[in-house]
């Protein structure tokens, strides 16, 4: 099977257009997840209590 | 720096020093009158430097066997200190070339180097990579090990990665005024040179990525994965654009692989993405550690950070054809690049509101530390510049602002607005945190008792230059 022209740049059109929008639904979703709310205020929480020594 | 390395370390950097070394004789001997040899004596004279720098320390005790329980903090000075001496070079050739621009004559010697094309490069690639680079491999250990808390997964590598990296820098910089430049906007040293930063750039990411692994927080914070894009998508876009083929082993000169409009679009791919993935996504990685934590209040959202990075990230990628409006590029493809700069604007804005809405309630600190109010003025100047630029990316105003002072104007509003003042930022509040013990600066910040009284009477707003400067009544009226 040979790839044409025409349906080479209608691919290269088009094909940017439903990934990205397919990745913006998943990001907001795993952003906005009820589930993952604890979770990510823990971790802007944990940047700010440091003693500067590493865990062991 | 070799007192923090173990025997056996030191053998093995020695070894790697001699190798090195005679690379670089081999690359002067068969270079000869190339100017490919110049820069192998460069390399052996570096090569030879660190041999003896790691030599006249060879006989030092050695450290201790386990230093798991404390962060490796040597790289993160060394490249701090190495950023500031980029920083005075950089931007004193940036004056130089400014003045050029105002009047020609003023190149003082008339010799080839001295030209405003040979200078220029000086210039750019002392601030972006001598000054920015530095400051980014720096701040990213430090925040990757705070982070993650454990200590950065080897000993050797980065200070291979730090001094490999500003090996690269000084080939650049050295070449430039050699005449040596393949003459792609922010990617002109040659093939060797290039192939160098492959190599000192793997060792980076390999590093990150193995630190990374050994954390002991369960979640990978959102500064981590705003550094990662940056070492991930520089290796990327650096290797793409830097194929060519060279004349030959001895030859500084090479050809690209990409000829007419491809080479210029893979050209400005890589260009955007470097004022993407080096200028923004490394630095925003900076700020959402730094900011948070020297206004002492967690960020704005976590959930919007994720948000405009995954944004940033693959929107940015599509941007660099509005480099080429009015171009032999087709026309469809110009436009894309220009959708996608205004596009731009939603997870750019989101990430300068979160840090501005951090400040939100912390005004009084923005007003008492100097350090956060760098930080402050860098979000703001974030905003605007991204803003800018997705308004200059639209074709009809491109018509206007390309080849004006409109364009340098952008860049250095992104750079020593953005870029620089979250630097300095960063760099003012690690300074006394890396060379003094902490508990030490917490006392000495808490200790005036003029502070702490305005802190007490928050509805005193005096400003904080005339409290410094004339106390007295303030004082008595407390």
């Amino acid at each position: 099977m040979t790839i044409e022209h025409d349906f080479l740049v209608a691919f290269s059109k088009t094909f940017g257009l439903f990934y990205l929008i397919a990745l913006s639904i998943g990001v907001v979703i795993y952003a906005y997840l009820p589930r993952n709310k604890a979770r990510f205020d823990e971790a802007a929480r944990a940047i700010l209590d440091e003693g500067d020594r590493p865990c062991r | 720096m070799t007192s923090e390395l173990t025997t056996g370390q030191r053998q093995a950097a020695l070894i790697f020093l001699a190798v090195f070394a005679i690379g670089g004789l081999f690359l002067a001997a068969f270079g000869r009158a190339d100017p490919i040899a110049g820069h192998g004596w460069l390399v052996l004279v570096f090569a030879l430097l660190s041999l003896f720098g790691v030599l006249t320390r060879y006989y030092d005790p050695e450290p201790a066997a386990d230093r798991s329980g404390e962060y490796y903090d040597t790289p993160v000075k060394v490249g701090i200190i190495l950023a500031m001496i980029w920083a005075v070079i950089g931007m004193f050739v940036g004056d130089w070339v400014a003045w050029l621009l105002v009047n020609p004559n003023l190149t003082f010697v008339d010799e080839a180097w001295a030209s405003f094309g040979r200078l220029r490069p000086v210039h750019t690639t002392g601030v972006i990579f001598g000054f920015g680079g530095n400051a980014l491999i720096a701040t990213s250990f430090y925040v990757v090990q705070r982070t993650c808390r454990t200590r950065l997964a080897g000993h050797l590598s980065p200070l291979f990665v730090l001094w490999g990296y500003n090996l690269f820098c000084l080939l650049a910089v050295t070449g430039y005024l050699w005449g040596i430049n393949q003459s792609k906007e922010y990617a002109e040293p040659e093939w060797y040179a290039d192939l160098w930063l492959v190599i000192v750039w793997v060792a980076y990411l390999v590093l990150y990525l193995r630190t990374l692994a050994r954390r002991k927080e369960p979640h990978i914070y959102v500064s981590n994965w705003y550094y990662l894009a940056f070492i991930l998508v520089v290796a990327v876009l650096h290797i793409v654009n830097g194929l060519a083929l060279p004349l030959s082993w001895a030859s500084a000169k090479s050809y690209s692989l990409f000829s007419g409009v491809q080479d210029a679009m893979t050209q400005w791919w890589y260009g955007h993405n470097a004022v993407a993935f080096f200028l923004t996504s490394g630095f925003l990685g900076m700020m959402y550690y730094y900011l948070p934590k020297r206004a002492e209040r967690p960020i704005f959202s976590y959930r919007l950070s994720i948000i405009s990075f995954w944004g940033i990230t693959f929107f940015y990628m599509w941007a660099g054809s509005h480099h080429l409006h009015y171009t032999a590029l087709p026309h469809w493809v110009q436009t894309l690049g220009m959708t996608f700069s205004v596009m731009l604007l939603v997870p750019s804005w989101a990430s300068a509101g979160n840090a501005l809405l951090t400040l939100n309630g912390a005004w009084h600190r923005v007003r008492d530390d100097a350090t956060l109010r760098f930080m402050f003025v860098a979000a703001v100047f974030y905003g605007l510049s991204t803003f800018e630029g997705s308004f200059m990316a639209i074709r009809s105003v491109n018509a206007l602002s390309h080849y004006t002072d409109w364009t340098v104007g952008h860049v250095h509003a992104g750079a020593l607005g953005w870029v620089a003042m979250i630097t300095f930022g960063a760099i003012y509040a690690s300074v006394p945190w890396l060379w003094e013990t902490k508990d030490h600066v917490v006392a000495a910040s808490r200790r005036s008792p003029l502070l702490a009284r305005a802190r007490r009477h928050p509805h005193l707003r005096f400003r904080d230059v005339e409290l410094w400067h004339h106390p007295g009544p303030y004082v008595a009226h407390l």
